[in-house]
Formats: structure tokens, C-alpha cells, sequence
């Protein structure tokens, strides 16, 4: 049963005034086979938590369990956990086969039994016609593949990936996010995934940390997140297009800043928000409507078969009535 | 266990092999032979005392030294200009797309495969005065080679040296400008032949200073290369001919069979720092390239 | 038509210019051998001795008995491999701590390291003697070998080639419970094959050529000597038997032609290590 646990974790680079701080006080539970996604956005501090997990770094404070251990002083072998690096950081001169025999190699395990672990975690990944060759002979998509072969054939109780599907290109991104969730629907271990991409971030995570400067904004499920937002830095992180965000005073009280996602953003003649429209861009599915009210930009998303007004045009918006997210507005914390 | 100390032991083991033969065998004579250089010895050199720092002055002003030194600074003007204009010359020659043109890049680079010792022992032979095949075929050009030979004639010894210096270090510099013509970059002359350029105007404004830093290093190796001349001397004239002995290096007069300091440790040990010294000198130079190329290298 | 006409002209003129620095870089060898293929009374009649005929390995056999060249060879061969192997090994490790080691003093340590790079072989050769002579090692291997066996340009270069190696591949070792050694024999080793392999090439011909030290630390003993100094004693007989020096020079000088032919690229490439920029 591993569950990993984070204990007021802190991470500093650097000392005295040239400090500058990665993580800040983060505490965060991921239960035994969860598929938490760590998410924010680049240099929010979400690799360095995982890194701290690994043990490829030392916290400056708080601890890290994994199971009922406290890893803090636990050399990364003995961690029961295994790591897919963003670059794969597959051995160029090993085979397919000898790349992912090799922890088991390390580990002192026979010749035979490591062959044959190493064929079924290939068979899992469908890397058997590639075994013979070498990284540099694969594809992107089958690199990856081995670089995850290579870390279920260990069978870790912990299974780490940092920005694993960053190095693909869009169509493989989305195949290969599909094959990850089902690899974790299939073995025992508890997933935990650093991502920017809040696509991979909805689709494939049992659970979200969003990050953002080091400390941690909301933890929730991807709906949850979505639904209510804890801040307005996830409330504008997360969605495509993103929320709007009107400032203070514009739709109540000075105090709050209002939120509204672009699909709850109605054309309502007469609406209370007047805005001229900027720009229109038809997705096929859906048209988004881009306006500008009194310097503030906002999205509204349209029924292509509904009326579409021309750039140019003064338009009138309501919000959907409940959909309005309100948020503090000098902490930014959730109001409503 | 504190992580971050815990490399300790085997940056330990993994250092210990280099850094002790290093101590050994380069910086323990290094100091060494600075403090014996204090010492003056009499002409047996079993018996000496100290004098100080003093002592480097007296043999820096020393005759012998004065003379080695003139003879070392004289070779370098005659082995460096002309090995640096060679090699640009056969690299530019063997710088074009031409059918064969790597065998004629193997030829040129040919001379780095001989030795101090074969190439000098070459060119002794073919100027051997009477039975040398130069000695020969141009003695009717050069009547002085017929006898008693270029390197026993006071006059062209040092030249003599330096020909077969300058024929030996051929294939290294041609090898490296090689390499550094290959590295400028294709559009730039591409760019500057349709800036309306002619030949000789891209090779001065875009082959010159693009490979101005190699020619730098390429400039700096020759230097020292003729500052620590022995080889050569021992095999070619042995530092003669005598009395004149105008093919004394530095290295010929601390290291030399036949020289007058072979059995005073303290001289030689100071002719030793004071080399040491002027090998640092250029080294500086050497650097201060270093510099320069990174600033415009990328 | 002209234009056609007058780029053949240049184009012979640079062939012809290009045969001609050939014929004149390759003539003091090409002399040397044909001497040394006659027998002697024909290599000193010039310029018959230029041409190639009446050839004989004669002289190449003489000079092969009189200088004890098969020893001598032997000596080089031997004397070469083990400082090729010492110098590979030490740079590895060195290098390996240097890039991949944290340890206090590690900045100031790698500094003080390539400063030695400016001390000449010419200024320690002075003491280096008397060392050598006090550890009893004056005519033997071990003075030969043991001074040769660390270098501070190997490490500097092969520290060059892991530091570039990509970070996260020690870091999926690290995981995986990879030691020192292992990674550095199983990964960092094997991506530095083409350098290790430049470096090794190198440090054979330097130790093969090598005059100096040889000529210091070994005094006239044939059993240890290496063929760069047993030259010189072919040169010190009877003038009238010059031709035994082109004999010796042959032998000595053929197998590193045949490593240049063969090894051409990574010998340009440890030659240009540092020298080009890219």
C-alpha cells in the first residue's frame, strides 16, 4: 500500500538574500493508486516537489513519506518508486531490451528472469518487435514507451512521470495520454504526474494539485477544479478558453473580483455588460466571440447554428444566473 | 547521513590517481627546482650554497644564458612566420571541392606522423655534406652545402634547424587551419559573394577573421614548440658547431650532453624556472586569445 | 566558351600547384626511403638513389641487427599501450569526479588542476631525473611509464564530454541504485567512446615520440631503451654507413604512418580538440 504523503514541505535554492524559493510549506496526501496530476505552470515548482519525492532532491523542510516510512534520508533506490523523465534519459548505446533489463541488472537479478521481466513489460507497452533496436532507431511515441517499460518492469510501488508526453506531437500526445490512463487502470501502483498541459491534467487525473509560486492553490478532483474554483489563479489556469475576469466594481461589490467561464457568458440583448466586438474565430463546434467592455477583454462561447454577431458590432451580456465564481480581490482566495 | 557530503569518499579515490601523479611528477619539481635555483655550485657541482634569489638574476645575465636565450628567440623568428604563412597557404590550396583532393590533404597532413627524432634524423641525413642526397643534387646551387655541410657551418646551423622544424610541424598546422576553414560557415561567404566580393576581398574580410583565433592558437603552439626545441638540437648539431655554438636553445643548455651547466644542478634548475617563466608569458597570450574567441566565437 | 575555358585553366593551374607542394612536402620521405631500400654503395649515388630501382630491404635488415630495432620497437609498443591505458583510466576517473561529484573545493580544485597545464615537460625534467634516479628507476619501465600516466589535457577533455552528456541519464541511474563505477563503465564510458578514442590515439603518439624524458631517464641501456633514442646510435656509427639511419628511420616511422592512414579522423579530431571553436 503506498500512499505518499507530503509534510509541510519547503524548498530553498540558494542561500541569504540570493534565496530563492521553489516550494513553499506544501502538505499533500495522494492515496494508495491514485492518479494525482501535479499542475501549474512552468517554474510554479511542481518538478521540484516530484524531485523531492524521487529523492533527487532534499527538502530545506517538512518531510516526505511514502507508505508509513519517512523517506527524508532514503537513498532514492530504496525509495520502491521509479521515474520517467521528461527527456526519457533512455541509454542511446543499450538495446531496447538492455535499456529496460537494466534496473533489474542493477538490482543483481539473474540473466533469465530479467529477460523475461523485461518481455512482459514490453508486451504491456507493445514493444516487442522493437527490442532489438536502439533509441535512436525509434520513433518518438516508441521511445516513450520504453521509457515507461522501464520503469513498470521495476514494479514500484510509486510511479513518477514528469512531463512525460512534452516531447510528442499533438495526435501521439492525445493516444498516448488515453494508453497512460489505462496503464494505470491495470497495475497497483499510485501515479503521480507533473504536467503544465491542463488537458493531460483533466483527462487523465483521479486528482489535481494545481501549484502556482511554490505553493499549492486547490486540490480536487479535475471536475471539482473546474466547478469551483479555489482561487482566482486556478480559475483562470484552468479552461479553454480561459475564465473571464472582470476587475473589482464591474459586477458587484468593489471588494470581489467576478469570474464568469466564456460558455456561462450569454448574448442577451440588453444584458448588463456592453461590450464591442473585437474578433470572432469559428472552431466549427463553436464560435468564440472576443469583445472588448471598457478595456476589459471578454469570451463568450456561441452555438455556431445561434446568432453571431459581426466585428465591429455592440453587443449586450449576461452571466448564466449561479455561474458567477467570486473572488477576494487583493488575496484572491474564493469568496462564493 | 549528510547528502551532501556523501560524494566525498569516492571523489576521493576517483581523484587520488591524477592528482598524485600530478604532484609527483609536475608540481613537486616545479617547486623543487625553484629552490635549487637558489643554490650555486662550483664547477664539480658537489659542492654549493645558497644565494638567494639573487641567483636567478646571475644566471639570467649569465653569458650562457643570454647566448641560449638569443639562440631560442632567433629560432622562433625563423620557424613561426614561415610555418604560420605555410600552413594557411596548402590549407587554402586544399580548401576547394576537387576530385583527389583527400589525398592531397593526407599528403600535406603527412608530417605529423613523424617524430622530433625521425623528422631531425631526416633531414640529417639528406644534409649530410658528400653522401646527403641535398648535398648532392644542390651543392651546384648552394656551393656552401658542399662542405663542410649546412649544419656545420656557424652561419646556416640554426637555419638548417629551423627547415627541418618548420617541415616537422607542416601536417599539425595544416591539419588544424584545415579544420578551421571547414568551420566558417558557408553562407557567409555566400553572402558576401553576392555583396558583389571577389576572392581575394572574402578571404580578407571573411576567411582572416573568422579563423583569426585558431591562427592565434596555431601561432601560440609554434612559439612554445620553439621555446622547448631539444630534439632537434641534440640529434641535428648537437648544439654546435663549435665555439660559436649558435644552435644553443634554452632546453639544449640545461638538457644537453655536451653543455657547460650538464652537472650544475642549481644553474640548470634555475635556466629550468626562467623557461618556466617564458613559457607562462606565452601561456598568457594564450589565453587572452582564448578570450577573445569565445566573445565572438558564439 | 571562354568562361569554360579559362575555369579548366585554373582549374589545372591548382592541380599542378597542388602536385607540386606535394612532390616537395613528400620529398625529404620519399629520399629517406628510397635510401633505405638500396643497398649501400647504391644509396649514396646521387641522384641514382632516387629512383626506384634495384631495391632491397638490405639496408632495412642491417640497421634492423645493428640498432636491436625489434627490441627497441618492442620497448616503444610496450612502453606506449601501458601509458595509453594509465592515462585513459586516470582521466576517467578524474574527469568522472569532476562532472558528476559534488564535493567541497571542487571549483578551486579543477582550477588548480589545469593550472598545471602550463608547467612545460622541459622545466620538471630537471628533478624529475633525480626522482627517478632515487626511486632506482633510471633505465627501467617503470621510469619510462609511470611519470606519463596521468593527464591533466585528458581530463580536462573527457570532463568536456560528460558535462554534456544529458543531466537527467545520471539521475534515471541514481534511481535505479547505479554506483559510480557502474555508471561511469556502463554509460558515461561507452557515450564517450569517439573522444576516449581521440584522447587514447593521442597519448600513443605522443609516448611513441616522445625524445626528451626517454633520453634522460634512460642511459644507454639497450633492453629498456625505445626506438625514438636508439636512433641516435644508428646515426653515431661510421658516417660512411649513413644508409643504416634511413634503414632505421623506416622502422621507425612506418607503424605511425600506418596509425595515421588508419585513424585519421579521430587523430584530427584530438589535434582540433580545443583549437576550433564549434
Amino acid at each position: 500500500m503506498a500512499q505518499v504523503r507530503l509534510e509541510h514541505i519547503t524548498k530553498r535554492f540558494g542561500d541569504g538574500s540570493e534565496a530563492v524559493t521553489a516550494v513553499d510549506d506544501v502538505t499533500l496526501q495522494i492515496e494508495h493508486h491514485e492518479f494525482m496530476i501535479l499542475l501549474g505552470p512552468s517554474g510554479c515548482g511542481k518538478s521540484t516537489l516530484l524531485r523531492m519525492v524521487a529523492g533527487l532532491e532534499d527538502p530545506t523542510a517538512g518531510d516526505v513519506f511514502i507508505g508509513d516510512r519517512r523517506v527524508n534520508d532514503v537513498e532514492p533506490k530504496q525509495r520502491d518508486i521509479a521515474m520517467v523523465f521528461q527527456s526519457y534519459a533512455l541509454y542511446p548505446h543499450k538495446t531496447v531490451a538492455a535499456n529496460i533489463e537494466f534496473p533489474l541488472k542493477v538490482r543483481g537479478v539473474g540473466k533469465a528472469e530479467r529477460a523475461a521481466e523485461a518481455l512482459r513489460a514490453a508486451e504491456v507497452l507493445g514493444l516487442e518487435p522493437q527490442m532489438k533496436r536502439k533509441p535512436g532507431q525509434l520513433s518518438g511515441g516508441q521511445r516513450q514507451r520504453v521509457a515507461l517499460a522501464r520503469a513498470i518492469v521495476r514494479n514500484p510501488a510509486v510511479f513518477l512521470m514528469d512531463e512525460p508526453l512534452s516531447n510528442l506531437d499533438a495526435k501521439l500526445r492525445g493516444d498516448t495520454r488515453a494508453e497512460l490512463v489505462d496503464l494505470h487502470r491495470r497495475i497497483d501502483s499510485t501515479f503521480l504526474y507533473v504536467t503544465h498541459d491542463q488537458v493531460e491534467a483533466m483527462t487523465m487525473g483521479s486528482r489535481v494539485a494545481v501549484l502556482s509560486d511554490g505553493r499549492l492553490q486547490q486540490v480536487g478532483t479535475p471536475q471539482e477544479v473546474y466547478d469551483r474554483p479555489a482561487t482566482a489563479f486556478v480559475a483562470q489556469f484552468i479552461g479553454t478558453p480561459p475564465m473571464n475576469m472582470l476587475p473589482p466594481g464591474m459586477l458587484g461589490s468593489d471588494a470581489v473580483q467576478v469570474g464568469i467561464r466564456p460558455e456561462h457568458l450569454r448574448l442577451t440583448p440588453g444584458g448588463e455588460l456592453h461590450a464591442i466586438v473585437k474578433q470572432v474565430e469559428h472552431l466549427g463546434h463553436e464560435v468564440l466571440l472576443f469583445a472588448d467592455a471598457n478595456g476589459t477583454r471578454l469570451i463568450s462561447r456561441l452555438d455556431p447554428s445561434s446568432f453571431v454577431p459581426e466585428v465591429g458590432d455592440p453587443v449586450a451580456f449576461d452571466a448564466e444566473p449561479g455561474r458567477l465564481h467570486r473572488f477576494d480581490a487583493t488575496s484572491g482566495e474564493r469568496v462564493s | 547521513m549528510n547528502r551532501r557530503l556523501r560524494d566525498v569518499p569516492w571523489a576521493i579515490v576517483m581523484l587520488l590517481p591524477s592528482i598524485a601523479l600530478i604532484a609527483v611528477w609536475t608540481v613537486y619539481p616545479l617547486v623543487k627546482a625553484i629552490q635549487k635555483g637558489h643554490l650555486r655550485c662550483d664547477v664539480t657541482g658537489t659542492k654549493c650554497r645558497d644565494a638567494g634569489w639573487g641567483r636567478y638574476w646571475d644566471v639570467f645575465t649569465s653569458a650562457e644564458f643570454q647566448h641560449a636565450l638569443g639562440v631560442s628567440l632567433k629560432l622562433m623568428v625563423l620557424t613561426v612566420p614561415v610555418g604560420l604563412l605555410l600552413g594557411i597557404g596548402l590549407a587554402v590550396l586544399a580548401d576547394k571541392h576537387l576530385r583527389g583532393i583527400g589525398v592531397f590533404r593526407t599528403i600535406f597532413s603527412s608530417t605529423v606522423a613523424t617524430s622530433v627524432a625521425v623528422a631531425s634524423l631526416v633531414w640529417f641525413t639528406l644534409l649530410q655534406p658528400q653522401i646527403g642526397v641535398f648535398a648532392d643534387m644542390f651543392s651546384g646551387w648552394f656551393p656552401v652545402v658542399k662542405n663542410p655541410g649546412l649544419l656545420n657551418d656557424a652561419n646556416t646551423a640554426l637555419p638548417a634547424v629551423a627547415l627541418s622544424s618548420i617541415w616537422a610541424n607542416l601536417g599539425f598546422t595544416f591539419i588544424i587551419i584545415t579544420a578551421a576553414l571547414q568551420s566558417v560557415p558557408r553562407d557567409l561567404y555566400e553572402s558576401a559573394f553576392v555583396d558583389g566580393a571577389g576572392s581575394v576581398r572574402r578571404f580578407t574580410n571573411v576567411t582572416i577573421p573568422m579563423i583569426a583565433p585558431t591562427l592565434l592558437f596555431v601561432g601560440v603552439v609554434l612559439t612554445t614548440r620553439a621555446l622547448q626545441t631539444y630534439g632537434e638540437i641534440a640529434l641535428l648539431t648537437g648544439g654546435g658547431p663549435n665555439p660559436e655554438k649558435p644552435t644553443t636553445t634554452i632546453p639544449y643548455l640545461i638538457y644537453g650532453r655536451n653543455s657547460l651547466i650538464s652537472n650544475d644542478l642549481g644553474t640548470k634548475s634555475a635556466a629550468a624556472v626562467l623557461l618556466f617563466l617564458l613559457s607562462l608569458v606565452l601561456a598568457l597570450v594564450q589565453f587572452r586569445g582564448l578570450e577573445k574567441r569565445v566573445h565572438y566565437g558564439r | 566558351m571562354a568562361a569554360d575555358t579559362v575555369r579548366g585553366v585554373r582549374k589545372a593551374g591548382r592541380y599542378g600547384l597542388l602536385v607540386f607542394v606535394a612532390v616537395v612536402v613528400l620529398f625529404p620521405i620519399y629520399a629517406v626511403v628510397m635510401q633505405a631500400l638500396k643497398s649501400g654503395p647504391d644509396s649514396l649515388d646521387h641522384p641514382r638513389s632516387l629512383l626506384p630501382v634495384d631495391l632491397t630491404l638490405s639496408t632495412i635488415s642491417a640497421a634492423w641487427d645493428q640498432g636491436d630495432l625489434g627490441r627497441l620497437l618492442l620497448n616503444s609498443v610496450f612502453v606506449s599501450i601501458m601509458v595509453t591505458i594509465g592515462v585513459v583510466v586516470t582521466s576517467l576517473l578524474a574527469a568522472y569526479a569532476f562532472a558528476f561529484l559534488q564535493f567541497p573545493l571542487r571549483g578551486p580544485l579543477f582550477i588548480a588542476f589545469l593550472a598545471t597545464m602550463l608547467v612545460p615537460s622541459e622545466v620538471t625534467v630537471v628533478i624529475n631525473e633525480r626522482t627517478a634516479d632515487s626511486l632506482g628507476w633510471i633505465n627501467s619501465y617503470q621510469g619510462l611509464i609511470v611519470p606519463s600516466l596521468a593527464s591533466t589535457f585528458g581530463v580536462f577533455l573527457v570532463r568536456q564530454v560528460f558535462l554534456q552528456l544529458p543531466g537527467e541519464l545520471r539521475e534515471a541511474a541514481a534511481l535505479d541504485g547505479v554506483g559510480h563505477l557502474r555508471f561511469l563503465w556502463e554509460v558515461a564510458a561507452p557515450l564517450s567512446r569517439p573522444t576516449l578514442g581521440a584522447l587514447g590515439l593521442f597519448t600513443f603518439l605522443g609516448t611513441w615520440n616522445a625524445y626528451l624524458w626517454p633520453s634522460q631517464v634512460i642511459r644507454g641501456d639497450r633492453a629498456h631503451e625505445t626506438i625514438q633514442i636508439g636512433l641516435e646510435r644508428l646515426k653515431n656509427n661510421d658516417i660512411s654507413k649513413i644508409n643504416l639511419v634511413t634503414g632505421g628511420l623506416v622502422v621507425a616511422a612506418l607503424p605511425i604512418f600506418i596509425m595515421l592512414v588508419l585513424f585519421q579522423r579521430q587523430l584530427v579530431r584530438g589535434l582540433t580538440a580545443g583549437a576550433v571553436k564549434g
